[in-house]
């Protein structure tokens, strides 16, 4: 295997040039395994490997989080919701300081769980919290529509869902993130496909790779890029061959489409940007959350001396913030990129702090 | 995930010993035997058998759970 892996290595080292080349991965999965694997440091030293708004943690704005602990602090409800959302500050508080207060809050492994708790216990309301890409919405609208055919009341989603390709566009067009490649979601891609890809590839000229996971994923993943951007023919291609088909999941994305709609969404660091989400349709209305509950928030100003949007926009990395690893670690985050465990500055804080300090 | 017994919309999965129940709403075609990629508890594609396998000892070669 380490054969294989040098193999890959110097054919990078012959493709990419002398010239500067950046590459974006949008996926908190791969930036962990960038880290886990250091992988930056067997890379020629022409070519930065930076990270995008690909936690979907990260890129939830703090109202959001503000408006989910409204709905927390409710007597006759009970808030499910996967791991690595439940640290996140909001403005005053978190799901966490919330539990400990002796509010409802649940850790679930999928959206079924939180289904199953509400179909056992009819005296409270179970409310999901759907945040997450194209790789998670589809699990949230088949569980919306099991409720559905299951006639269950006390049930629904607190929605936050955004979509990659809008997002991705926007990226492409700030001329302050000048990236040449993009490390394209492998997972996120298993449900979408490449046609997003195609179009960042053909008209901005950007070379996109749907990358797997492993470390030779990754490195292959890069090499294709290499060759796309050497020879100035970007294109939409598919390293995940084992699970990513061009066309995506037709019919994970029909029952995505069935159950959710487009709209305008707002990104933490990158701002509104229109059509990147995710809205519960009107026929399903009755198991929307903040349509059911209805909350009012204040727009929050960004903690105060945090980067977070830079970093999610690769424009800087964690080590140029003035509170990483000071009084933005792991055990007490500021910015959402440190709460995440796939967030940057979380992967910064474990693989470089952690480890310069074993 | 490797899936070892289907019911319906349900499938018990198992990897590394470890068995899971998976839904399998959002694919189609899925037999007992078959790799599954898992993502909030519903199998989202399959994946080639013998990909999936070199995937999995790869990844206990490096000491990471594939769950």
């Amino acid at each position: 295997m380490k054969a294989e892996i040098q193999k890959i290595v110097d054919e990078i080292h012959t493709e990419c040039g002398e010239e500067p080349i950046r590459l974006m991965e949008v996926c908190g999965t791969h930036t962990m395994a960038i880290h886990r694997y250091g992988l930056r440091s067997m890379l020629p030293s022409n070519l930065q490997l930076v990270s995008g708004p690909g936690c979907p943690v990260c890129v939830t704005p703090i109202h959001f989080i503000d408006a989910v602990l409204q709905l927390a602090t409710r007597d006759d409800t009970v808030i499910c919701t996967f791991g690595d959302l439940i640290r996140v500050p909001g403005s005053s508080a978190s799901l966490e300081s919330e539990k400990m207060n002796g509010h409802q809050v649940r850790v679930v492994y999928s959206p079924v769980d939180a289904l199953r708790m509400a179909i056992r216990d009819k005296h409270l309301h179970y409310i999901f919290i759907g945040v997450g890409f194209e790789t998670t919405a589809p699990a949230v609208a088949a569980v919306i529509e099991m409720a559905r055919e299951n006639k269950v009341t006390n049930f629904s989603v607190a929605c936050a869902h955004k979509t990659m390709p809008e997002a991705l566009k926007r990226l492409a067009a700030d001329r302050q993130i000048q990236i040449q490649g993009l490390i394209c979601p492998g997972h996120v891609s298993a449900i979408i496909g490449i046609q997003a890809y195609e179009w960042l590839a053909k008209h901005h000229n950007i070379a996109c790779v749907v990358s797997g996971f492993d470390p030779g994923d990754i490195l292959v993943s890069v090499l294709m890029l290499c060759r796309q951007i050497k020879r100035n023919e970007c294109v939409a291609g598919i390293q995940y061959d084992r699970v990513v088909k061009a066309i995506g999941n037709t019919k994970a994305l029909a029952l995505m489409h069935r159950v959710f709609e487009p709209c305008d969404s707002e990104w933490r660091g990158l701002g509104m940007i229109p059509a990147s989400g995710l809205a519960i349709k009107s026929g399903f209305r009755r198991f929307d959350a903040l349509y059911r509950f209805p909350v009012k928030v204040k727009k929050s100003p960004t903690p105060s001396g945090c980067i977070c949007g830079d970093i999610l926009k690769g424009i800087k990395t964690p080590l140029q913030c003035g509170l990483f690893a000071k009084e933005c670690r792991p055990d007490s985050p500021i910015g959402a990129c440190m709460v995440s465990s796939e967030g940057t500055c979380a992967a910064f804080f474990k693989y470089q702090v952690v480890k310069s300090c074993a | 995930m490797k899936i070892i017994s289907i019911d319906g919309d349900e499938a018990v999965a198992q990897v590394e010993g470890v068995k899971r129940t998976v839904q399998l709403n959002l694919i189609d075609n899925i037999g007992v035997g078959d790799y599954v990629l898992v993502h909030a508890g519903f199998a989202i594609e399959k994946m080639d058998a013998t990909a999936a396998q070199e995937s999995i000892k790869l990844r206990k070669d490096y000491g990471i759970s594939t769950l």
